[in-house]
């Protein structure tokens, strides 16, 4: 764990108390059990943003605390513990930091201080096939009077259904796969022509598949430069690959304490099967995994503090050792709960199926242990 | 250091100064090992080591009544900082600071301090660690090495092995036998002389070579009461305490030199590879199997540093070595072996050479350091020693041995 102020103890303290009480694990059963239509559950959303963690973030002039990446990360952590489904990552952190970073005073007028109080939702609209490649953009903007019209689709839109702002990547010149000609668009989620068709994905969540069908939008709609999005979403991206890692972390964490304390508890053969030097040297992998996995997350978090030339590369490192720590902790949870963790009554699914889905977003193992070679020169 | 109010900055001006009066730069960017080598000779080297023996720096946090610097950890550190800007190194070290000086300014009697501690902080006296036996390596416990009270001194007989070292020691701090009828409660921790008659040294030689390990005998060996440390047959308290201290520096948490470096296998993987099998039109590592896998080794290897950099800050607020140490011996060692199995591989038949003209003497010292690498999961507690003590201490799991294997 970080060395943290007295402020990031109180807030984490703070998370962890709330997500034990009012969001444990049987709150994502329930609310996937209601079919809740956003994915998540609209009232613990409001209580996450009645403490303030919408504005983690953003800056105090926008209604926010400016506390900062790790603070915000320790609080992705404590909702990972729980698997708690909720918009923040995509509104607080990822879209909050598209318009920080490349807002102009208008654009963080009209939307920073609304996620703040986390009365709009905003999320990123940015892939279009089954891996993420976020420089393989299809979906067309072009010029038409003052404005622009969008066409095209975007899928695996996290929180897709519910989000009244999209910030869209669209392509104003080149091809998919350039990186030059691709620019950033801020849509309502109500605007004409867009269509919004809900994802069923095994992790229970809201994303959605969005439809951009002559989408009519305006010259103040342009996040950043025309043409020059790439730079702009390559740094947003990381700082949600940062804080969904450190969700991730949370999620891991919590899968090997609840596996840990199974092997303490269920008996065979006359003894607890943690005592079974097979198990244990498993466990202890595990164990040292996520120590490791965990100085990775908390540097990258840093470093975007810090503003550091090294993020993209620490970021890549971040999500790929948690990716794998989380892939593997999530499958020895349910092998050494055997049959039991193969039932749905049980939680060990839940961070199965949770850990896929969150390998996926932003970019898998593979597509970062690429990214770290290239940022390398290896 | 009260002079300095606490502030390790106020420090610095001391430190550089005294820095540049007495490090002499004919030894600058040298280093001295006292795990693998001879003492170090040379009218500058013992000159450096004479006036850092005398500041007590060579120990920068250990208590100035004993011949320590009595620095903060944080003065240590600009101290340090203050080293690497010129060059300079720390000419005290082996196993005496690094294990058995902490351990008896933990444990020793007050006369045991003042008579081992400074002779270790003006590097006069050479330590070397008589714990593994033929007969007990990961069961350390079971030693048989046994030393019989004769009343105004102990007898000791018996055989260590893999004493580091031991060729080149004056003292050995001894883990021996003194009852019979218990484990872990029969076993005492002894100080022996290794210029004692009845005590004799073989060196090893290992897979990699000649080796710094030896075989020590000890026949009929005389041993001063006052060499006893702790209480009789309460020897294994204090030696857990000791591996906690080597693991702490094997492992990299303490110097910060880690395993990766220990055995000379330096040069990035990536690097080599790019040179010894070359670049795609890309400029990627050609083989793209190879190219993965280097990949994450340099990940693990960073996520290792990041580990590392991030206990030594932790533990600042905390008292010396825990057992999250454990961590850090196997994840350390582990990067270190795997990167020195990717650059054997990576050289090709070039990293196979033995000896002669054919190969240049950095792949002649990969081989070495691969094959001299492969005792760092095994010494200091195997992987998996390691991986047992992570189990119960850490993750409170039931010990499958029972008792006997604490």
């Amino acid at each position: 764990m970080a060395v943290l102020t007295e402020e990031q103890s109180m807030l984490r303290d703070a998370a962890r108390t709330w997500t034990q009480e009012k969001s444990p694990v049987s709150a994502f059963r329930k609310m996937r059990d209601s079919g809740a239509p956003l994915g998540y559950d609209p009232a613990a959303f409001n209580e996450m943003a009645e403490m303030g963690w919408t504005g983690v973030i953003i800056p105090e002039e926008y209604g926010g605390s400016d506390f900062g990446y790790l603070s915000l990360g320790l609080v992705l952590e404590e909702l990972g513990r729980t698997l708690t489904a909720s918009p923040l990552l995509a509104t607080a952190l990822a879209s909050a930091s598209a318009l920080i970073l490349g807002g102009t005073a208008a654009q963080k007028e009209a939307w920073l201080p609304k996620i703040a109080s986390g009365e709009a939702v905003a999320t990123l609209a940015i892939e279009e096939g089954p891996h993420h490649a976020p420089e393989k953009v299809a979906l067309a903007a072009t010029k038409s009077g003052s404005g622009y019209t969008l066409s095209g689709k975007k899928t695996f839109v996290l929180e897709g259904l519910g989000a009244a702002l999209l910030i869209v990547s669209a392509r104003t010149s080149g091809k998919p796969g350039d990186k030059d000609g691709i620019t950033l668009f801020l849509v309502p989620g109500g605007a004409k022509g867009v269509t919004r068709t809900a994802l069923k994905l095994a992790d229970s969540r809201g994303a959605a598949i969005v439809s951009f069908e002559g989408v009519e939008v305006g010259a103040d709609a342009v996040l950043g430069e025309e043409g020059k999005g790439w730079d702009l979403l390559e740094k947003v991206l990381d700082r949600a690959r940062a804080g969904l890692a450190a969700e991730m972390l949370g999620s891991a964490i919590q899968a090997f304490e609840t596996t840990l304390d199974y092997l303490k508890t269920r008996v065979q053969f006359g003894q607890v099967i943690g005592s079974f030097q097979a198990l244990q040297h498993r466990a202890a992998k595990m164990f040292t995994d996520l120590e490791l996995a965990r100085s990775c997350v908390e540097a990258a978090l840093t470093a975007i503090d810090n503003d550091s030339p090294d993020v993209p590369e620490l970021v890549s490192l971040a999500k790929a050792k948690v990716g794998d720590t989380l892939h593997l902790v999530s499958n020895e949870m349910v092998q050494m709960h055997g049959g039991i963790g193969m039932t749905d009554a049980h939680d060990a699914g839940f961070y199965l199926k949770r850990a896929r889905a969150a390998e996926a977003t932003f970019g898998g193992q593979a597509y970062h242990r690429d990214r770290y070679a290239r940022i390398n020169g290896y | 250091m009260a002079d300095f109010g606490g502030d390790p900055e106020a420090f610095r001006a001391e430190a550089r100064t005294w820095l540049e009066a007495n490090f002499p730069k004919s030894l600058k960017g040298k280093s001295v090992s006292y795990v693998e080598d001879e003492n170090p000779d040379g009218a500058d080297m013992k000159a450096w080591i004479d006036a850092m023996g005398e500041k007590g720096w060579g120990v920068p946090t250990w208590p100035k009544a004993y011949g320590g610097g009595g620095l903060t950890p944080a003065e240590a550190r600009v101290l340090q900082s203050e080293m690497n800007r010129i060059g300079a190194f720390n000419p005290i070290g082996g196993m005496g600071t690094m294990m058995f000086g902490p351990t008896l300014l933990e444990y020793g009697t007050e006369a045991q301090k003042q008579q081992h501690i400074r002779a270790i902080a003006r590097q006069e006296v050479r330590w070397c660690q008589g714990f593994s036996e033929p007969g007990a390596g990961s069961d350390l416990a079971s030693l048989q090495t046994k030393a019989e009270d004769k009343g105004d001194h102990y007898l000791v007989n018996g055989q260590k092995v893999w004493t580091s070292g031991g060729q080149w020691a004056d003292m050995c701090f001894c883990l021996v036998r003194t009852d019979n009828t218990k484990k872990h409660e029969g076993i005492s921790f002894l100080l022996i002389d290794m210029h004692d008659p009845g005590v004799e040294v073989r060196p090893i030689q290992l897979i990699a070579g000649a080796s710094p390990f030896c075989e020590t005998f000890f026949t009929d060996v005389k041993v001063p009461k006052e060499n006893l440390v702790g209480p009789l047959n309460g020897g294994w308290t204090i030696a857990k305490r000791l591996l906690q201290h080597e693991r702490n520096g094997i492992g990299g948490g303490g110097s910060g030199g880690g395993a990766a470096g220990i055995f000379g296998v330096g040069g990035s993987p990536a690097a080599m590879a790019k040179s010894y099998i070359g670049v795609d039109d890309k400029g990627r590592i050609a083989d793209s199997d190879v190219r993965s896998r280097v990949v994450a080794h340099e990940m693990d290897a960073k996520a290792f540093q990041l580990t590392a950099f991030r206990m030594m800050v932790e533990a600042k607020s905390n008292q010396g070595p825990s057992a999250a140490t454990s961590i850090l011996k196997n994840a350390g060692t582990k990067v270190g072996s795997d990167r020195a199995e990717l650059i054997i591989e990576v050289m090709g038949t070039q990293g196979l050479g033995w000896e002669g003209e054919a190969f240049k003497p950095d792949e002649l010292t990969a081989v070495r350091g691969w094959l001299g690498g492969k005792a760092t999961t095994i010494f200091g507690g195997s992987f998996e020693i390691q991986n047992n003590i992570i189990s119960k201490r850490i993750l409170g799991l039931p010990d499958p041995l029972g008792p006997s294997s604490n």
